[in-house]
């Protein structure tokens, strides 16, 4: 099955042993996304970097920027300014409802339910939209960069944020009421893709898959960065472990995001939107036209790139998907010396096969929906 | 300390730690790293692997350091083992007899670096394409294949 299947969302090779319509057997063949990002870490200098992180789970980009420039600006020893670190969790929770809509558009056009796919992407061009406005692009966005953000947040920003805020909880009402109660919904996905969570755990998922299990791990609260501790949120759970278990904690996720969004928006620091960093950060372009120190900086920042001392740090967030992890080795060069990306889609996949074994063919199609993977992270 | 308590069931394990920015960071014996790593999870229960992976320090010998990322979610703690295999095919056991999940991570160790894992249940290319040859997140693999020389066109 796959790896070119409308379903695999992306380019995974399922090899499926079947007898009849139920599934005997299935493995995982993945690769056909590896295109030797980490490689291209090496040779990169350290601020250029954070343009392959978007590439890496290309549902989330702004969340990868984010893990890297955390761990870079750990080994560094940088303090982000209050007014950049409330940005990146606003832009953050955005880019979280966004991979959310992807998912639920996708997972319930699988199952049949073409509709709610349309609607997830109305909503979702709202939020394009708004990173458009940030950064100048819908996608890879390469936003936060290593010292805060990479320009100043665009003037008139709050309007567009304030009035996605106050709709999108009715529109996530409107997705529930056409698949919460839904008789098709629920006999395709109660029960379906069940794994315990003791497996689970032991094959390495993370994320939703872990909450919806029944265990309320979500690294924001357990290991939290970014001032995300000053943020109200809860993080829901369910106990089934199945796929609609599943869809019921990403609903809830993206209300919640919404909630944390409102709050960024309403609580904003005022201030300064990259660190106070001469080495590192660039100048603004006023200062650099004016003064010598600054025009220097400019010069050596650009041309070289700045040195990290040399150190490793394992910096985690919580991704849409579940524990997003760069280990960062810095050798003392301006270029990282290497750099391993723990995608959570890597771990959800290997926890796969199991829910898929014993099952219909189409429900194989329900679990694969619900595990939520981006061929990006787990192939990169 | 966890350090401590490693060292004081079995001294030899340990060769030594730090804990910088935070974070735990243990060398451990390459011949000891499956009971190390049975020893964290069973006694102190680190219930999960985070991943396995590797960094080529070439020329560095013993060239390659196995990195084990390790968490428990009741202590809310994370750990990071590393081993250095020594010989110029090297060799470690597999830790999947401990955590499933290291299984797909020790064959991208394989696949990436060439470092053979012990009893591992499948041990094979993962990423790469099966007939690949050479191991391209080795420090002495080209970043770049082939450059193409544009005088060679002919108009």
């Amino acid at each position: 099955m796959g790896p070119q299947h409308p379903s695999t969302h992306g380019v995974l090779r399922m090899i499926l042993e079947l007898d009849g319509e139920t599934v005997v057997k299935a493995s995982c063949d993945i690769g056909y996304l590896h295109t030797g990002i980490e490689k291209e870490f090496e040779q990169k200098n350290w601020q250029q970097a954070v343009t392959l992180t978007d590439r890496i789970d290309y549902l989330c980009p702004l969340t990868n920027n984010l893990c890297y420039a955390l761990a870079v600006e750990k080994l560094l020893g940088l303090e982000i300014p209050p007014a950049a670190q409330w940005m990146r969790v606003l832009l953050n929770e955005l880019t979280r409802i966004n991979s959310h809509l992807v998912w639920l558009g996708t997972h319930s056009l699988d199952l049949g339910a073409m509709s709610v796919f349309l609607y997830c992407f109305r909503e979702r061009e709202d939020i394009l939209r708004i990173f458009e406005m940030f950064s100048g692009q819908r996608m890879m966005t390469s936003y936060f960069r290593i010292g805060g953000l990479a320009l100043e947040p665009p003037r008139g920003w709050q309007a567009p944020v304030a009035k996605f805020v106050a709709g999108f909880p009715s529109r996530v009402d409107e997705y529930e009421d056409l698949l919460t109660k839904n008789p098709v919904w629920v006999r395709r996905t109660k029960g379906v893709g069940y794994a315990p969570l003791k497996d689970l755990l032991d094959q390495g998922v993370t994320g939703p898959m872990i909450r919806a299990a029944g265990l309320p791990w979500d690294i924001r609260k357990s290991e939290p960065y970014s001032s995300y501790e000053k943020f109200d949120f809860e993080v829901p759970t369910r106990t089934e472990s199945d796929v609609y278990a599943r869809y019921q904690v990403r609903v809830e996720e993206m209300r919640q995001s919404a909630r944390i969004v409102k709050q960024a928006l309403e609580g904003m620091p005022a201030g300064a939107w990259k660190a106070d960093a001469p080495h590192v950060v660039l100048p603004d372009r006023e200062k650099m036209k004016t003064q010598m120190e600054a025009l220097i900086y400019h010069f050596k920042i650009v041309t070289e790139g700045f040195r990290v001392p040399v150190g490793e740090v394992y910096q985690v967030v919580e991704s849409p998907r579940g524990e997003m992890g760069y280990y960062v080795v810095s050798d003392g060069t301006s270029k990282p010396y290497r750099v391993f990306i723990h995608g959570p889609s890597f771990g959800n996949l290997q926890g796969l096969p199991e829910m898929v074994e014993g099952r219909l063919v189409s429900d194989a199609i329900a679990a694969l929906g619900s595990t939520d993977f981006v061929l990006g992270d787990v192939d990169r | 300390m966890l350090a401590d308590e490693l060292r004081a069931w079995d001294a030899s394990a340990v060769l030594s730690s730090s804990a910088g920015w935070g974070e735990l960071d243990l060398e451990i014996a390459a011949e000891k790293i499956a009971a190390v790593c049975r020893r964290l999870k069973e006694e102190h229960r680190f219930a999960r692997l985070s991943a396995v992976t590797a960094v080529d320090r070439y020329p560095q010998e013993p060239r390659f350091e196995i990195v084990y990322l390790l968490h428990s979610i009741e202590r809310n703690e994370r750990v990071r083992l590393k081993c250095r295999p020594s010989g110029e095919a090297p060799e470690i056991d597999s830790v999947c007899g401990v955590w499933r999940a290291a299984n797909w991570y020790e064959r991208e160790v394989f696949d990436l670096f060439g470092v053979r894992f012990r009893n591992h249940p499948d041990l094979r290319r993962i990423l790469m394409p099966e007939d690949w040859s050479g191991h391209p997140l080795r420090k002495d693999y080209p970043a770049t294949a082939a450059k193409y020389n544009y005088s060679d066109e002919t108009q």
